[in-house]
């Protein structure tokens, strides 16, 4: 046992799948970043808002003004040194830093895939994906053939655990027996061609795609893994995420799901892809030499131990934490503790109404809060239904109107959340005072219960 | 096991199980899309929007004739029919308001024809200084429109025989002139938002598809914030002072100067709300295809749509049992007006959350991605 996982450990594999993932990876990002900046949304999502919501424990975390610019800047450079494989240990570790802390700016924007981008380039900052097909191979003159087999496994682990989780969280009640929310959402898909106005109001098919999206995620890691069923794994994947990408507005998310499962296949593939990648630089007059000359050796990439150590007990960590909602009491999606960070993707159409009150707790005289005066479009809509952003707003509005000489402050929110088609119900016990509350991991007691149970996870 | 094997049974499994889940006693088991979104736009320009325009532009027409009628003869009887047609045609305003709407937006239709409180000081400055243009899209706002008319006929003297003696003393003919360059205005702007309407009806009435820049978006977004702002905050929640820390606002009551109507107001407002809710035609009794027979579709049941017209209704009972002048109500009694904001955020709540989650509208100005 021990000596099969030790041989498992010291196996070696080409290094082709870790360039071409590099590569990938690294464009993929530069052009997310060129996008996210030409949408304005540097400007709109960190610049324009006065506040901002923070990740527990990562308050320090802020925009800083039009240096934020400067922050896209350096993330957009590193991804593009990546791609290419410049420096790369640097560059990827400048991305992983740069990118993360773009993304605990504010909770407002948190998305699956971002933090998908963060685990990734994390865990590439321990393998080395410039063992081959990169500028620091050339610059060395030494090219590696094979890596430690481990290092492209993590990866397909990684990729494994998105996918498992995202379809074992889509078995619950709402999902498969009620075909919630893609019944609201397909049907008013009503204004696309052709399917529109026919397939797209069909029940069934709402309960097809629910239940073909559950069979879908789960199955997709293994069937990617097994060579025979690979091709047509890859077919659905690209059929699967293209779909997606019709119909709902979930930004580069398709196209980096799409390019990453491509390291599960053979490393003769890589090498297509390598080769075709140099018939496009010939074409545009690149010398292309060096790189070709790097094929030609013959070297074995140790890691350090140290590495191995780290990816396991990352992998082991990822595996948990989705779980960590297990340990709360009451329905997941109501009180959406420990939701983020388990890749439970599109399952909720869940919009709130919050409205703040401040309460002199002396005199009993009020007043509401019009939100506009402090938060975004984009900030209200999300946090109307989180009950930690509500918290978190409700603190910052106490001291707001503290510091502006109010005495005796209290807030109170009147807060009404619709959950899946459901009718709205009050959502946050209205006699809470919020500023005597404390956000931590512990269970949200003030969150009034959901008058229904979702069953499953 | 081959691979085309194990897909299908994949799928045939899928497909079974989704069939035998969904409830059998659904008698539409092949639904096809035949709510056609365009009918709501058709209905609501043609038997509310355009209509209330053909209503609303002669009466401002009128009003301003009557004023240049009684800058020329300064009659106590001449000062009358311009109060009445003001009256008139204020009401009649209330059924336009929610349009905030293309060339209403782009000429500020709304902020130039009923931004109040006005400013007293800025109209006199006006008139004192001369020196002003009501056209430029700077805070002259607060010094037109409605509520400049109502400072200009009702505020100036605590009774009408007074008002005529202030008009007819030379000394304030500039006053005079200052009430004419304000009906002009409201003339002008209300004649080319409703040249406009009546442009772009074909184009604004095929945009039914569900994006952030379509008709359809854009209107019940605009109808959601009308209902929100000016009628939930503007009308009730500002004057009873729930965002100023229970300080009510008197001077912040719409028609300020003759408050008397200004139950009169709110009552057209909601009736204006529920009628463009259940798509019913201006000055008329019969419905066509609107937000509510939309939200029945979506729903299959009239649940959400009945929950929100007992909203509604609910909301039209409590303001009748206000004082005609909620000038007096707020001094009285401010309860009453803050019930009414409660029971109109009972409304917004379910505009908001419930009809835009199942209708799958985004609210407006929110571009963003998701995952």
């Amino acid at each position: 046992m021990i000596n099969s996982i030790a041989n498992y450990f010291n196996k070696q594999s080409s290094a082709a799948p870790l360039a071409v993932f590099r590569m990938f990876f690294g464009f993929l990002m530069f052009i997310s970043l060129v996008r996210f900046w030409s949408k304005g949304w540097i400007e709109s999502l960190y610049i324009e808002p006065s506040f901002h919501f923070s990740y527990y424990g990562f308050e320090w975390v802020k925009p800083v003004g039009l240096y934020t610019y400067a922050f896209f800047i350096i993330c957009g450079i590193s991804a593009f040194f990546v791609a290419i494989g410049y420096k790369y240990r640097l560059s990827i570790l400048i991305f992983f830093l740069s990118f993360t802390y773009i993304e605990l700016m504010d909770k407002t924007t948190y998305l699956n895939h971002y933090y998908f981008v963060s685990l990734v380039s994390f865990i590439m900052l321990f393998i080395p994906c410039n063992a081959m097909f990169s500028i620091d191979a050339i610059s060395i003159r030494k090219s590696y053939k094979t890596v430690p087999k481990w290092t492209i496994d993590s990866l397909k682990l990684m990729l494994g655990i998105v996918y498992f989780y995202a379809g074992i969280t889509k078995i619950n009640s709402d999902w498969l027996l009620n075909a919630m929310p893609l019944k609201l959402w397909l049907k008013s898909k009503y204004d696309l061609p052709f399917i529109g106005h026919t397939l797209m109001q069909q029940e069934w098919f709402h309960f097809f795609m629910s239940w073909g999206g559950m069979f879908y995620d789960i199955s997709i890691p293994f069937l990617l893994l097994f060579r025979k069923t690979r091709s047509i794994a890859f077919v659905l994947v690209v059929a699967f995420h293209i779909t997606t990408r019709v119909l709902f507005p979930i930004g580069m998310f398709p196209y980096i799901m799409i390019l990453s499962t491509i390291i599960f296949f053979d490393s003769n593939v890589h090498y297509k892809i390598i080769h075709f990648t140099i018939k496009i630089l010939e074409f545009f007059k690149m010398k292309t030499d060096n790189l070709k000359l790097s094929f030609s050796q013959v070297n074995h990439y140790k890691v350090w131990n140290t590495s191995l150590l780290i990816i396991v007990v990352f992998m082991t960590i990822q595996i948990i934490i989705p779980l960590r909602s297990l340990l709360y009491p009451g329905e997941l999606f109501w009180n959406e503790q420990g939701y983020r960070f388990s890749w439970r993707v599109m399952l909720m159409e869940k919009k709130g109404n919050s409205v703040f009150k401040i309460v002199n707790s002396k005199t009993n005289s009020f007043f509401y809060v019009n939100n506009d005066d402090f938060l975004t479009p984009v900030q209200q809509k999300q946090m109307s239904f989180q009950p930690d952003m509500i918290l978190e707003y409700g603190h910052y509005l106490g001291n707001h109107f503290k510091s502006q000489g109010h005495q005796n402050v209290a807030v109170f929110v009147e807060s009404y959340v619709s959950l899946n088609g459901r009718l709205s119900q009050q959502f946050i016990d209205p006699s809470a005072n919020l500023m005597e509350l404390k956000d931590s991991f512990k269970h949200k007691f003030w969150i009034k219960p959901l008058n229904d149970e979702i069953k499953g996870f | 096991m081959n691979i085309k094997k194990t897909s299908c049974i994949y799928l045939l499994i899928a497909f079974l199980i989704a069939l035998s889940c969904s409830d059998s006693s659904d008698s539409n088991e092949n639904v096809v899309d035949n709510f056609d979104r365009q009918t709501i736009l058709e209905n609501v320009t043609d038997n509310i929007i355009l209509p209330a325009f053909d209503d609303f532009n002669p009466k401002i027409a009128q009003l301003k004739e009557s004023i240049t009628q009684f800058s020329i003869s300064t009659t106590l009887a001449n000062l009358e029919t311009v109060q009445e047609l003001w009256v008139d045609a204020y009401k009649s305003w209330q059924h336009l308001e929610m349009f905030n709407i293309a060339k209403a937006e782009e000429l500020y239709f709304l902020q130039k024809m009923n931004t109040y409180p006005t400013s007293v000081s800025r109209i006199e400055n006006n008139i004192n200084t001369n020196n002003y243009n009501l056209d430029s899209n700077n805070n002259n706002w607060s010094a037109q429109g409605f509520p400049a008319l109502d400072y200009l006929l009702f505020g100036l003297a605590d009774t009408n025989s007074e008002t005529l003696i202030f008009y007819q003393n030379d000394e304030n003919l500039a006053y005079l002139n200052y009430l004419q360059a304000v009906a002009s205005q409201m003339l002008q702007v209300t004649d080319m938002v409703h040249q406009d309407w009546i442009l772009i009806r074909d184009v604004f009435v095929t945009s039914s598809e569900n994006s952030a820049t379509s008709s359809l978006n854009m209107l019940t977004n605009d109808f959601i914030y009308y209902f929100e702002k000016g009628l939930r905050t503007n009308k009730f929640g500002i004057p009873a002072g729930v965002f100023s820390g229970n300080n009510t606002r008197a001077a912040n009551v719409e028609a300020y100067y003759n408050s008397t109507i200004s139950k009169t107001l709110a009552l057209e407002a909601i009736e204006a709300v529920e009628g463009f809710f259940i798509g019913q035609t201006y000055n008329s009794t019969s419905t066509g295809e609107s937000l509510k027979s939309y939200l029945d579709y979506m729903t299959d049941n009239t649940t959400l749509s009945s929950t929100v017209l007992m909203k509604f209704s609910d909301s039209k009972l409590l303001i009748n049992t206000l004082d005609d002048n909620f000038v007096n109500q707020i001094v009285l009694n401010n309860e009453l007006m803050i019930d009414v904001f409660n029971k109109l955020q009972e409304g917004v709540v379910l505009l908001k959350t419930d009809m835009l989650s199942v209708l799958s509208i985004s609210v407006d100005y929110i571009d963003a991605d998701g995952d």
